[in-house]
């Protein structure tokens, strides 16, 4: 009997309802070493970008309200004379301010104000009026539409000539400039973690498709075109980046809303006091968490775009080799 | 269908692997690709599965000229071109079933459209209870068998199979050299490289013998 003979006749392609299958399984591998390992990679680097996001624009709120508490105010100072009704003075000199434009309020610090207020050098026991101690009115100011402090400064010393207006000029620029500076440090902390992030992530993310390069090369000789191949990488790549930025913003977002809490509860209290002073508040804000969302799906477009280009390469080496024999080290002949 | 003229490949500046290689192959036409080891099989049958390009001479197939063939295409020629590798390139992951429904699979079809044909094909090649297998389970022989049915998959026009019969006992060999036998009936050329001279024996085949980077043809 010849081999032909022996060989079952090819099938006629009719529908069989029998041999039971699992669903198809993904083309490319869902769980692997090089696959769990891009998982933490993205997982701590999201974590650290985050952390540094919301770092970031804490510091620029609290310098902010650093300025904007100090640019509120402007004070008037009263220095005593002899024969000089210092009450009278006080009093004129809260008017006048009260009558300009942009003023929302003026104050006269009275005397045991003061004296608290000289109380670390001078002791307890002060009595103001036996000391010629210069006294303060304390006007608030509309930040947005301020007054004219030239005028409100020539008007001042025409009807009061002991008074001298301080605008906080000096403080508020120094405020300005160290809040400027915070906030760029900080921001090029950020592009630097970010720069890392990206380079990690994308390093990570070839790191692990090396590893499934005989895939890349089985789909292309079985006929898959380029993009069927990145496509079944993308979406792979997809769900990783997504459960790793997921789990790292969660984290970074749980960290704020516990820093947050944890100083809400514990307020007044010198460990709270110090750590406002230093960080100020730790609540991110809406803007805040919408950047760390921002962040998540920056890391995982990466991610995507990354295998992309990786497979989309590997493939274009492969015909490169077919183009350049040379290039095809390690062939059997 | 396949027409080689003056064909010579070198790898950089090594010496001539392959010299002066003229051939044609028709459709429906069965023969061996022999030689001693290193004599250049495997570097033929890469040129004839498009995944190396000649240094000179001519190659046409399916009536295009390859050396003009834009990359974009290349995909749709494979798919004309069933392929069995020595080392069967099956994916570890994936069961008998879905790496023999691999080329329909990415080709867009959906699963409902071929399932029963790939099931059929399973069983004529003698792997219908090893559908839900996975690769390292499968012997040797079961290997070839599910290699060859993915390269059948989508009925090709020629089918090129590099040692198919390596790694399997001298029934299985003539059982695998049987299901060739039938393909081509069926109108696929078959291109089979082997050094197995008991097996081509069994057939009344075209012998292709490369010696040494020249080719010659015994009919």
């Amino acid at each position: 009997m010849s081999v032909a003979e022996k060989t079952p006749a090819p099938p006629e392609r009719k529908r069989l309802n029998d041999g039971a299958t699992r669903p198809h399984g993904p083309i490319v591998p869902s769980a692997n070493v090089q696959g769990s390992a891009l998982l933490a990679v993205i997982a701590i680097m999201s974590f650290l970008a985050c952390l540094t996001l919301g770092g970031v624009s804490m510091v620029r709120a609290t310098a902010a309200s650093w300025q904007s508490q100090i640019s509120r105010e402007i004070t008037i100072q009263i220095k005593p004379d002899d024969n000089f009704d210092m009450e009278k003075a006080l009093n004129d000199a809260r008017n006048l301010a009260s009558s300009f434009v942009g003023v929302t309020g003026a104050t006269i610090m009275d005397k045991q104000a003061t004296s608290r207020l000289l109380e670390p050098w001078l002791g307890a026991s002060l009595d103001i009026d036996e000391l010629p101690v210069p006294r303060l009115v304390i006007v608030t100011i509309d930040e947005s539409a301020p007054p004219d402090f030239a005028a409100l400064r020539d008007a001042l010393s025409k009807k009061i000539p002991q008074a001298s207006l301080d605008d906080h000029r000096t403080w508020v620029n120094r405020l300005v400039s160290m809040a400027r500076t915070t906030v760029a440090i900080g921001t090029g902390v950020l592009v630097l973690v970010f720069s890392a992030m990206v380079l990690t992530v994308i390093f990570a993310t070839r790191g692990a498709l090396s590893g499934n390069r005989h895939i890349v090369e089985v789909l292309h000789f079985v006929g898959a075109e380029a993009s069927f191949v990145a496509n079944e990488f993308q979406k792979h790549f997809l769900i990783i980046s997504l459960k790793g930025s997921g789990a790292g913003s969660a984290l970074a977002a749980l960290f704020f809303m516990l820093a947050s809490w944890w100083q809400s509860r514990s307020l007044a209290t010198p460990a709270s006091d110090q750590a406002t002073a230093l960080f100020g508040t730790f609540s991110v804000g809406w803007l805040g968490y919408v950047g760390i969302a921002l962040t998540m799906i920056l890391i995982a477009g990466l991610t995507t775009l990354t295998a992309r280009l990786t497979v989309m390469r590997t493939i274009y080496e492969i015909d490169q080799i077919r183009s350049d024999p040379a290039r095809s080290d390690g062939l059997n002949t | 269908m396949i027409h080689f003229e003056n064909v010579g490949l070198r790898y950089g500046l090594g010496p001539e692997i392959l010299r002066d290689i003229t051939f044609d192959i028709p459709a429906s036409s069965f023969q061996f690709l022999t030689g001693p080891s290193g004599a250049g099989k495997t570097t033929l049958l890469k040129l004839l599965f498009l995944s190396l390009k000649p240094t000179r001479g001519l190659i046409r197939m399916f009536d295009r000229d390859i050396a003009s063939i834009p990359r974009e295409d290349l995909p749709m020629l494979r798919r004309r071109i069933g392929i069995v590798f020595q080392d069967f390139q099956l994916l570890d992951h994936l069961t008998t079933y879905e790496n023999v429904s691999l080329p329909l699979r990415v080709r867009g079809k959906e699963e409902h459209t071929y399932r029963s044909d790939v099931i059929e094909l399973l069983k004529w090649v003698g792997l219908g209870q090893r559908i839900n297998v996975l690769p390292p389970v499968l012997s040797g022989g079961e290997k070839q068998r599910a290699a060859i049915a993915r390269a059948l998959m989508d009925r090709p026009e020629i089918l090129l199979a590099d040692e198919p019969t390596g790694n399997v006992d001298p029934p299985m060999a003539r059982r695998l050299l049987g299901l060739f036998r039938e393909l081509n009936r069926q109108g696929t050329a078959v291109l089979i490289a082997t050094h197995d001279f008991a097996l081509m024996d069994q057939v009344d085949a075209r012998r292709m013998i490369l010696s040494e980077g020249r080719l010659e043809i015994f009919s």
